[in-house]
């Protein structure tokens, strides 16, 4: 691997400025790495042109003294953000051809900054997914294997190309997008930093929409500062996205480093679920030595509608899916499949271009939409949010600062897994830890914490307090430190 | 609450995804499966529980009525499958 390739975003913002290398042969390198990578299919699209093109306009803004904050820095962008004049899919057929005549904020942003398109990362077709399998143009192979063993493992999902592509290292940093924790568990499945950020944080224009209530976009980094460079970049107020709220995007690096001296971690007691396995346990017992033995105050807190969240969630998500997926038609854009009057074109279209999952879903989010069934489903899951929000507010009013539980139930697990294969809510419970934070509208970090005994990473999560995910970003920095970072062995390149 | 074959087919019919007569089986068995799993939520006592509107403490912002954007027809219809003179092209809905 090219010494290139193995800087943080940090590392290469400060190279680049002292003039070490330019931004070209940093671009270069990372295209080399993508074309030799090809075996994991994290990315769906390469733009090498365009790469080379953004970084030599990076060069000469470096040369003027007018670098932006992520200038020349090679990024993967998740295949949801609209990319003017690119490729974009959300990794579904139904999308087919579907190039945008415009850019979403948050890509907009990132170019404003100086960033560099690499490509469109591979994903869970329209973000619904745990494992990248549901993906229009398949799995996404894990950079991580078990110890002594050759079978393929999923990233995760639905950001299964960010989090590969940035463990990797074909990519500086990624863009990703969690509705229910799909930023934090391929994050954690990966060995990487994922931040989901607070809901009306990040702008969501021109981004695919899933679960509009719910989803927001964050990065995947190699690690906690490069996250908070990324989150930086990515977040704004944006008057295109009435749910955009209107608070100044702080300095997320300057919490980096800062003691958590006196800094209250509650560790909710419903987070200790049956079953756990053993490793998830003790490292999760690790993250609470390691942050007691930094100086924070660790209590026990009790959230007691945690186990309901996900039920809760699998019927808000698939009523804002069937929604948000009816714009769908065969008329506008993507796939159209001729049939005999309008309403056959519609349903041969969308019975072809939706996958499996996506129509398991839009048929589950009709269902619970649908007259006499509104109350029973859907008004009573937005009341158990309801719950599951004061939940925290009750914690966090108690003088909690942020609250560490487990990323994830497991390590990731292989390739066409047939229990999950065999049973959808198997491999709903994936988000088991992660989406009471999206239903709760907080920010939540998944952190790599260690190994498990296959040698397989494991994340830990840290939720916070709405709009303070530089506390996270502080906290996470801790454990981070403690334990050490992860790489993956090459064996794709 | 269980869906039946018919209404496996009522669904499918208003989310305007065709299906075959072999997938309603599968589909009336994985669709109660997870509408099963979900029932666990009648435990929890709602009563007095508004519902949720909006996950963050916001007020929707106004702005002004005017046309701010537009003018690109070409465009709007340029990722059509099928389009004529910046119209959508749709099969014959009129008689």
């Amino acid at each position: 691997m090219s010494d290139l390739l193995k800087l943080t975003i940090a590392q290469a913002r400060d190279g680049l400025s002292s003039g070490q290398f330019k931004a070209a042969e940093l671009t270069e390198a990372y295209i080399e790495a993508v074309e030799a990578a090809r075996a994991l299919n994290a990315y769906i699209v390469e733009t090498p042109d365009k790469a080379r093109e953004m970084a030599a306009a990076s060069d000469d803004r470096i040369a003027k003294g007018e670098a932006g904050a992520l200038e020349g820095i090679p990024l993967g962008i998740k295949d949801l953000f609209a990319t003017k004049g690119v490729h974009t899919q959300a990794c579904s057929h139904i999308l087919d051809q579907f190039k945008p005549a415009y850019e979403s904020t948050v890509t907009a942003n990132l170019w404003a900054d100086g960033a560099v398109m690499l490509g469109k990362l591979n994903m869970d077709e329209f973000a619904m997914g745990s494992s990248n399998e549901t993906s229009y143009y398949g799995p996404v192979k894990n950079p991580w294997r078990s110890k002594g063993s050759n079978a393929d493992l999923v990233p995760g999902g639905s950001s299964g190309g960010s989090a590969c592509a940035v463990a990797a290292h074909i990519c500086a940093g990624a863009t990703a997008t969690d509705t229910g924790g799909s930023i934090r568990q391929p994050a954690a499945f990966t060995g990487t930093v994922g931040i989901k950020p607070t809901y009306g944080r990040v702008s969501r224009w021109g981004t695919v929409a899933f679960a509009s209530s719910l989803d927001q976009a964050g990065p995947i980094a190699r690690d906690v500062r490069d996250a908070a460079i990324l989150l930086k970049s990515m977040a704004s107020v944006d008057p295109k996205d009435t749910t955009s709220v209107d608070i100044e995007v702080p300095d997320y690096e300057a919490a980096i480093g800062k003691s958590i001296k006196g800094m209250k971690v509650g560790i909710p007691a419903e987070y200790r679920m049956d079953g756990m396995p053993d490793d998830i346990e003790s490292l999760w017992q690790k993250g609470i030595d390691w942050l007691r033995d930094a100086g924070a105050e660790i209590v026990s807190i009790s959230l007691p509608h945690t186990k309901y969240a996900l039920p809760a969630y699998y019927i808000v998500a698939p009523a804002e899916a069937s929604s948000n997926l009816a714009r769908y038609d065969g008329v506008r854009y993507g796939l159209r499949v001729p049939g005999d009057d309008i309403v056959s074109m519609y349903e041969n279209t969308r019975a072809e271009g939706f996958g499996t999952e996506v129509r398991r879903r839009i048929m589950i989010g009709t269902y619970v939409l649908s007259a006499g069934y509104y109350d029973a489903y859907y008004v009573k899951a937005q009341k158990v949010r309801t719950l599951i929000k004061r939940d925290f507010e009750t914690s966090f009013a108690d003088g909690v600062d942020a609250i560490l539980t487990p990323a994830t139930p497991s390590a990731a697990f292989g390739i066409a897994d047939q229990d999950m294969k065999a049973d959808p809510v198997k491999m709903y419970l994936n988000d088991i830890f992660t989406v009471t934070v999206n239903m709760a509208g907080l920010p939540g970090i998944a952190v790599p914490a260690g190994l498990d005994a296959n040698g397989l990473p494991l994340g830990l999560q840290l939720i916070g307090k709405p709009f303070d995910e530089s506390t996270l970003f502080q906290i996470g920095k801790v454990i981070e430190d403690q334990a050490g970072g992860f790489e993956a062995e090459n064996w794709w390149s | 609450m269980s869906v039946d074959q018919a209404t496996v087919r009522r669904i499918a019919r208003l989310a305007r995804i065709r299906i075959s007569d072999n997938e309603v089986p599968k589909l009336e068995g994985e669709l109660n499966h997870i509408l099963g799993w979900i029932e666990m939520l009648e435990e929890v006592d709602t009563d007095n529980v508004e519902p949720m509107t909006s996950v963050v403490d916001t007020s929707m912002r106004l702005r002004q009525d005017v046309v701010n954007d537009g003018g690109y027809p070409d465009q709007v219809t340029g990722n059509a499958p099928a389009s004529d003179e910046n119209f959508f092209l749709v099969p014959k809905v009129v008689e």
